[in-house]
């Protein structure tokens, strides 16, 4: 079988960009530290989701922003058509400091994007989307909702705000749930 | 050496056929050159049914694009929102699954039995797999469009993906399942047909647009496997009410193990005509047979074990089975390159051939005035705009500032919008005179509407990925939040929102374009014209005699690809379904 000469030199050439390509991802997940939404959120009951029976699960916790063990944590459930938190009031969140997200759905399959960043998930029922984030700056936010959910989808969106750490203050009740020790 | 003659006029090795008295036919007293319906009036006939069918849907869908352009960017809103998304399911589904598949079987039955040179084998057969499909079509079509009117109680405004807890009427599902088995019995007619040219030519090398047909037949049938058992074993029978819940991962899952390899049986037959008449309309021969081989095998071995890179973002899926996708995404990357090098390369010969000259120069030899050549050339041109932005998708670090943005449908517009699309629009006006024995009508149209196509897709498609890249979702009515306003990179918002209806307005008006010509080919030319299009296809310049036989061993290829999707899917759908085959759970919501 004959094989041009401008062939081999396009095979290889093409080989060298693939590789390359692998590379970036590698350094991008070993540099940068870009992480996937993993399996680490678990999985949980979406009619316990749907009912609000929070205490009735290990890996979620009733809708809210709370510091566990030193370190912020937002609870956020999705469900046709809102964040909750997010649409009604805006999650507040501190800058500078690393924030985990843990995300479900008590109904359909949605989406949770800050609209033109790379935090972005899918938001499954039956799962927990689990994924942290560094705030570089303050500022505000836009919650997208980018997976079709029904005949409302358009309207579902919601605002997350930066804050100093200075101006970051937990609401009282998540307070409470820290000193009494929760999960 | 290659069997590619239709009618084995020669047997000489790298020689064009010689045109013979066995070239002309005499119908009605005038004598025309021999087409395929001359040859294969059965198959023409089948062809012509599933290209009309296609084209059909095709309209309509094309209508309910240019509805879905002018309503999200606010130009014009003749829907409420809430219908945008019954609109926009019947897009997808009469676009990417109807319009593709009736056009991908016309192609490939035309081509099998062209490059076999044996009429498929039965009739009753190829009836049963095109009712098949069109039932299914049929239903599936019906349930979306009652949607609309609500005094009918069946609605599927589910999208093209279908994601379980959301409930299309049973119908809906019934109809998807019954395209695949469709385009299931499909493949069984040209592997019968391969086996009776087998028998009369037990060593020859296969053809290559057959082998093309069978390969992707393969792999066509390893990953409808994913969405057949979420159609039929979960979703029929959870609309039903037959079983109360469904794993949505679960199903999510099964069908992105065929919603990868969908996007490929939809580019390997623009793919067959890129190697196989491209290179003649632009007035040369293929460059290299055993390449254009060994392009096919890697689709089939690594097409399907890639569906977790439209998962990146999925909780529930470990990192280390994302990894593992998305380094096979790229090596998928490996086939697409070298068919860029082969028909750049055949293209540039057949310039040479007309007389072209220079490093550059001879790209004006080419007849940029022929729609099928022009309209093939452009769809290359544009997958490679496409398959750039398809790397970027594939990286998936880059992947989280891009997901289920409108990004990604500016991407599949060139993929399967343009290089599937605008390929077989283009390969029609060479291929319907031959099916019908009429000659094409309103050539003139003809000649500009691939252009117009393509000024429609680069508005269309440039503004869709920079809106993308600022945050705008995809498969929205509204996309604009009172909450919150976009930070874009490059351009403002309101002029992206222009050039996405302008561009949709022009693509709408390169569909009309498109149909017109058509219709009025099958409508007003007469029948058995004085045709001038010729069939033939000659010899490549390397041809398969000399390459390694092993290319050819199917069975070979196609067991590597059932273990490679193994090792990518074995674990992680095990470790879905170890917690229960139907949970986590969820109960059906209706739409």
């Amino acid at each position: 079988m004959h094989v041009h000469r401008f062939e081999k030199l396009w095979f290889g050439a093409a080989l060298l960009l693939i590789v390359a390509f692998i590379a970036t991802i590698v350094y991008g997940a070993a540099g940068p530290g870009v992480a996937m939404v993993s399996d680490d959120g678990g999985t949980i009951d979406a009619d316990k989701v749907a009912n609000g029976n929070f205490n009735q699960t290990d890996n979620f916790r009733s809708p809210g922003v709370y510091r566990e063990n030193g370190q912020v944590h937002v609870y956020i459930v999705a469900r046709q058509f809102l964040f909750n938190p997010g649409t009604s009031q805006a999650i507040e969140v501190p800058a500078n400091e690393q924030v985990t997200f843990h995300v479900t759905s008590a109904d359909v399959m949605h989406g949770f994007n800050l609209a033109g960043t790379n935090v972005n998930s899918m938001v499954i029922p039956g799962q927990v989307a689990t994924f942290s984030v560094t705030f570089d700056e303050t500022g505000s936010h836009g919650i997208v909702c980018h997976e079709y959910c029904g005949s409302g989808h358009h309207t579902m969106a919601g605002k997350l705000t930066v804050v100093s750490q200075s101006q970051f203050e937990l609401a009282p009740d998540a307070d409470a749930v820290e000193a009494s020790g929760g999960s | 050496m290659a069997t590619e003659h239709p009618d084995n006029v020669t047997d000489a090795p790298g020689e064009t056929p010689e045109e013979t008295d066995e070239s002309y036919v005499e119908i009605d007293g005038t004598e025309r050159r021999r087409a395929f319906v001359d040859r294969y009036p059965n198959a023409a006939q089948a062809v012509r049914v599933l290209f009309g069918v296609s084209f059909l849907s095709f309209a309509v869908g094309a209508l309910f694009g240019l509805v879905q352009a002018l309503h999200r960017t606010g130009v014009l809103r003749v829907i409420a929102s809430a219908d945008y998304y019954t609109i926009l399911t019947a897009h997808g589904v009469l676009l990417a699954l109807v319009f593709t598949t009736f056009g991908i079987t016309g192609l490939f039955h035309w081509a099998n039995t062209r490059s076999l040179g044996v009429a498929p084998t039965s009739q009753r057969l190829t009836w049963l797999w095109i009712g098949t499909m069109t039932l299914g079509t049929l239903f599936a079509g019906s349930t979306i469009v009652a949607g609309l009117f609500p005094d009918i109680p069946a609605s599927a405004d589910v999208l093209f993906t279908f994601y379980a807890p959301l409930e299309a009427h049973p119908l809906f599902y019934v109809g998807a399942a019954l395209l695949i088995v469709g385009s299931w019995i499909a493949g069984v007619d040209w592997f019968l047909q391969y086996r009776e040219w087998r028998s009369a030519n037990p060593d020859s090398r296969i053809p290559l647009q057959s082998f093309m047909v069978m390969t992707t037949m393969l792999m066509w049938y390893l990953s409808t496997l994913g969405v057949a058992v979420e159609v039929v074993v979960f979703l029929i029978p959870w609309s039903l009410g037959l079983i109360g819940q469904v794993d949505p991962l679960l199903t999510r899952t099964l069908f992105w193990y065929f919603g990868h390899p969908v996007v490929y049986f939809w580019l390997l037959p623009a793919y067959m005509i890129w190697y196989t008449v491209l290179p003649k309309l632009a007035g040369g021969r293929l460059f290299s047979d055993p390449l254009a081989r060994v392009v096919f095998v890697l689709f089939l071995i690594l097409s399907t074990p890639v569906g977790f890179h439209h998962q990146y973002t999925d909780p529930g899926v470990p990192a280390g089975f994302k990894f593992v996708a998305m380094t096979n995404t790229m090596f998928l990357l490996l086939p697409s390159l070298l068919t860029l090098f082969t028909v750049v390369a055949s293209i540039e010969h057949g310039a040479r051939q007309r007389g072209g000259e220079g490093y550059l120069s001879w790209l004006r030899s080419l007849p940029w005035d022929r729609p099928a050549f022009t309209g093939i050339a452009l769809s290359g041109i544009m997958f490679g705009a496409g398959g750039f932005s398809g790397m970027i998708n594939a990286g998936m670090n880059i992947n989280y500032l891009v997901h289920n943005t409108l990004w990604v449908p500016g991407h599949f517009h060139l993929t399967v919008g343009t290089a599937f699309a605008l390929t077989l629009m283009a390969v029609s006006y060479w291929l319907v005179p031959q099916i019908t024995g009429k000659r094409l009508k309103l050539r003139g149209v003809a000649a500009l509407q691939p252009y117009v196509w393509f000024l429609g897709m680069v508005l269309m498609s440039n503004a869709m990925h920079r809106a993308g890249l600022a945050g705008v979702p995809r498969r929205t009515a509204e996309p604009e939040y009172q909450q919150f306003s976009y930070d874009t990179v490059v351009g403002g918002i309101a002029e992206m929102q222009m050039q996405i209806a302008l561009g949709g307005t022009v693509l709408f008006v390169g569909a009309v374009m498109f149909l017109a010509v058509m219709l009025a080919t099958w409508t007003l030319s007469p029948p058995n014209a004085n045709l001038r299009v010729n069939g033939e296809l000659p010899e490549p310049l390397s041809t398969a005699t000399d390459s390694p036989k092993v290319l050819d061993n199917l069975k070979l290829w196609f067991a590597v690809a059932v273990v490679l999707v193994v090792l990518a899917y074995g674990i992680p759908l095990y470790s879905m379904v170890a917690d229960g085959i139907l949970s986590p759970g969820s109960v059906p919501f209706p739409v």
